[in-house]
């Protein structure tokens, strides 16, 4: 009989609450230095490195900090101003102490990610810069007429600002106009949007054939007695134990117009020499290696939740008078719902950020977003467009998430 | 063979009797599961209609295959299975109509109480209504009326197996088939679920096939037990002859409490036959299932019916007291009789009955047909 107004009390009158947690706080001290190190860990590798590069999709001070100037004019006049001689002045300032400072390539780098084309304006025009003399506009225009074009304006004010989502439009094939309205960018020029597209529909059928592929194995695992499965889970396990890299290149060797399975098809006169089929270097190869490779993620999860439903479920709905497809649809298939959750959940994000395997047998037509991703990591140098693909998927993921939370419920999701 | 009918709901349709008015029938059916050793062998077993059957005996002994083969979720590997006249050996068990409860219940988890009860009409494609009706009236029938909304797993012990009950029960079979429904509950409620199904086997008239290992269960609830043991049925009779008149040594040791004396066999006439027991004694004892003169047999006598401080009749016997336990209603003596140190007899605590000591030498007696000579184990 516990009164809100009068808190119970230990025997010598302290407050029951502050008693059980003094009693308690030795054991949480304990849980939680277990913890610490995979949290430093985590933190260290993980949390930091993908909070900086999420920064980088919005933030990127390669011309504010070095074009003072202009920076500072676009600041002081709103946009739509038709850029004066003060303008071209502070803009010949900036470029003589960026050519003094070698950060030009940096500041014509940037410009050149909104407008291609222009970084050798910047680098050309530096290298005259310290020989210009007023009136600005017109030496500027001499040496290259595109000083005047307003597009060139728009995308130096847009850079003007560290912040900006510049990024994130052109991830999305949007770029903005003169007037700085977001318009889609030349057909000839979107990418991303197709690419983000394909890898959805992508890693949906490769959901979709690994749950295909991995529901029916996971079931007789489950239900063969222990020293078959045993067995069974070893080959399923075998993909685990080998490189990617051998997996991967192993289905080059199968699949290839000279390969293994090309071979026997021609061996057999089902096909002739010349009509050899493409199963490589396109999306076939990429699905094909990826549902293998993905498999076990499927077949785990499924296997864990299977493994505990009694027979007897099935066995009694088959005496309560249901056929036997009406018993698997019934009865068992809506208790694995938990392990097909897990399973697709895991294998569909595995594969919306998979790179190496459609980068192997992708060929051009095979590739995920992550391979753009890591081109602009690796070659291009453009970290904050990569950052933004990356956010971009990353989001995608989570409102993915989001949705199996709502229609499933992440309560029901069960990984091992 | 003549074709099974059906009916509406591709059931096949039940004829009251067969020829012989055998509702269920085993007819010398075998079952091996690895072609080496049998599981059931040669089983013959007839019941009529509206009969509680219990199966019993220990684990491995085949009686749960029985009932297993009788569901249709196992095949006999030899022999026919009959039920209603037809043989069923061969027909799918969703098609049997045959209601089964089974150990761990079977509730369907991801269903409401209301969902499981629901489903066996569902897949006969009954109407709601009717489905709703049915569902309403076998829940009021196990007094679980308000439990119609709750999951299986926000179910008690017993609660789920009455629900279980019911779901068996809702589609209203003539059979149903219970693989030891009460295994899981403590005792208390088991007895008391134990009267409950007597009851509800009485007031709808349907036919019972209970597994078990359990003996009292088995002697409280059915018309006729059927001992397994080794893949045969040892003895298949009601409690009270399968208690007091056992048919040999398996059944008197499984069923109950028993005493045995073992010894080789001097006379036999009249049905009677005087046995020489190890020490030299002799002691008579009724002629069931035993050899000739010259043969092994075993005595077995019920606690309960030894007499003790019976002197001057036949069968009358010198006792040492080796231990008392009391027990509130009776006091359980070990003696010592004949070489055999683990003899019991149960005497009730009664006022002026005779307390012994421990140590104390006493005589005790029985009837000469309360001792059954039976075959040496």
């Amino acid at each position: 009989m516990s009164d809100a107004t009068a808190p119970l009390t230990t025997v010598d009158g302290k407050p029951l609450k502050a008693a059980l947690a003094a009693a308690e706080r030795r054991a949480r001290w304990r849980a939680f230095l277990l913890v610490v190190p995979l949290l430093a860990f985590v933190l260290i590798t993980f949390i930091a490195p993908i909070g900086q590069l999420l920064k980088r999709s919005v933030y990127n001070p390669a011309f504010s900090d070095n074009m003072p100037n202009i920076v500072a004019w676009f600041a002081e006049n709103p946009a739509g101003t038709e850029p004066d001689e003060e303008a071209f002045a502070a803009l010949v300032a900036d470029l003589r102490q960026a050519r003094e400072n070698k950060t030009i390539g940096i500041v014509g780098t940037r410009i050149n990610y909104d407008l291609p084309g222009s970084r050798s304006l910047f680098t050309k025009t530096a290298r005259k810069a310290r020989k210009l003399e007023p009136p600005y506009r017109e030496a500027l225009l001499k040496i290259d007429e595109d000083w005047g074009d307003p597009m060139l304006w728009q995308v130096m004010r847009g850079a003007s600002s560290a912040y900006t989502i510049n990024f994130y439009l052109a991830a999305l094939d949007l770029t903005r106009d003169a007037e700085g309205k977001i318009v889609p960018v030349d057909e000839n020029r979107r990418v991303y949007v197709t690419l983000f597209k394909r890898t959805l529909v992508l890693s949906v059928v490769i959901t979709a054939l690994t749950l295909v592929l991995g529901f029916p194995i996971a079931h007789l695992l489950a239900t063969l007695p222990l020293r078959y499965s045993n067995l069974l889970m070893i080959f399923v396990l075998l993909p685990f134990w080998t490189s990617l890299l051998v997996r991967t290149t192993s289905w080059i060797v199968l699949l290839q117009s000279q390969g293994v399975i090309n071979d026997l098809l021609v061996a057999l006169g089902i096909i002739d020499d010349d009509g050899r089929i493409q199963m490589i270097y396109n999306q076939i190869g990429t699905v094909v290696a990826m549902t293998h490779i993905l498999l076990p993620f499927m077949v785990l999860p499924l296997y864990s939740v299977m493994r505990p439903i009694d027979p007897s479920y099935v066995r009694a709905a088959r005496s309560l008078g249901a056929t036997s497809w009406t018993a698997f649809r019934r009865i068992y298939l809506p208790q694995t719902i938990p392990g097909i959750g897990a399973g697709a959940l895991l294998v569909f994000i595995l594969a919306v950020g998979y790179y190496i395997t459609p980068a192997l047998v992708g060929g051009s037509t095979g590739q995920l977003i992550s391979n753009l991703i890591a081109f602009h990591m690796q070659k291009s140098l453009n970290w904050s467009l990569a950052a933004a693909l990356a956010a971009l998927l990353l989001g995608g993921v989570l409102i993915l998430y989001w949705l199996y939370d709502k229609l499933v419920g992440i309560d029901n999701l069960k990984l091992g | 063979m003549q074709k099974v009918p059906e009916n509406e709901y591709g059931e096949f349709v039940l004829s009251a009797a067969s020829s012989d008015g055998a509702f269920v029938e085993f007819d010398r059916v075998q079952k091996s599961y690895d072609g080496v050793t049998l599981v059931v062998k040669d089983l013959n077993l007839a019941m009529p209609k509206g009969e509680f059957l219990t199966m019993l005996g220990p684990s491995g002994s085949g009686k749960t295959t029985c009932l297993m083969m009788l569901a249709g979720f196992e095949t006999a590997t030899h022999g026919e299975i009959r039920l209603g006249g037809k043989e069923i050996n061969n027909i799918p068990p969703h098609k049997r109509g045959i209601g089964m409860v089974f150990q761990n219940y079977a509730l369907f988890p991801h269903m409401t109480v209301n969902e499981n009860l629901a489903f066996p009409l569902e897949v006969r494609g009954i109407g709601k209504a009717e489905r709703e009706a049915k569902v309403r009236k076998v829940l009021d029938m196990v007094q679980m009326g308000e439990f119609g909304n709750r999951r299986p797993a926000q179910l008690s012990g017993g609660q789920q197996q009455r629900i279980a009950l019911a779901r068996a029960l809702v589609f209203d079979p003539e059979l149903v088939l219970m693989d030891e429904p009460l295994g899981a509950l403590d005792k208390q409620l088991r007895e008391h679920m134990q009267y409950e199904i007597k009851h509800l086997h009485e007031r709808l008239g349907i036919t019972v096939v209970y597994v078990t290992h359990d003996q009292s269960e088995a002697l409280t609830m059915s018309d006729r037990v059927a001992v397994f043991n080794d893949g045969v049925i040892q003895q298949l009779a009601p409690p009270e002859d399968l208690y007091e008149r056992p048919e040999n040594s398996f059944v008197a040791q499984f069923i109950g409490e028993n005493n045995k004396l073992t010894g080789i066999i001097e006379e036999r006439s009249d049905g009677i036959v005087k046995v020489r027991l190890a020490d030299g004694a002799t002691c008579l004892a009724l002629a069931v299932n035993c050899g000739g003169v010259g043969e092994e047999t075993l005595i077995s006598i019920r606690p309960e019916r030894v007499q003790i401080g019976r002197e001057g009749q036949a069968n009358s016997h010198e006792a040492r007291v080796e231990e008392l336990i009391y027990l509130g209603d009776h006091i359980r003596c070990r003696l010592s009789v004949h070489g055999t140190d683990d003899f019991i007899v149960k005497v009730p605590n009664s006022a002026g009955h005779k307390h012994l000591v421990v140590g104390e030498t006493t005589t005790i007696g029985w009837e000469t047909e309360d001792a059954r000579a039976l075959n040496p184990l």
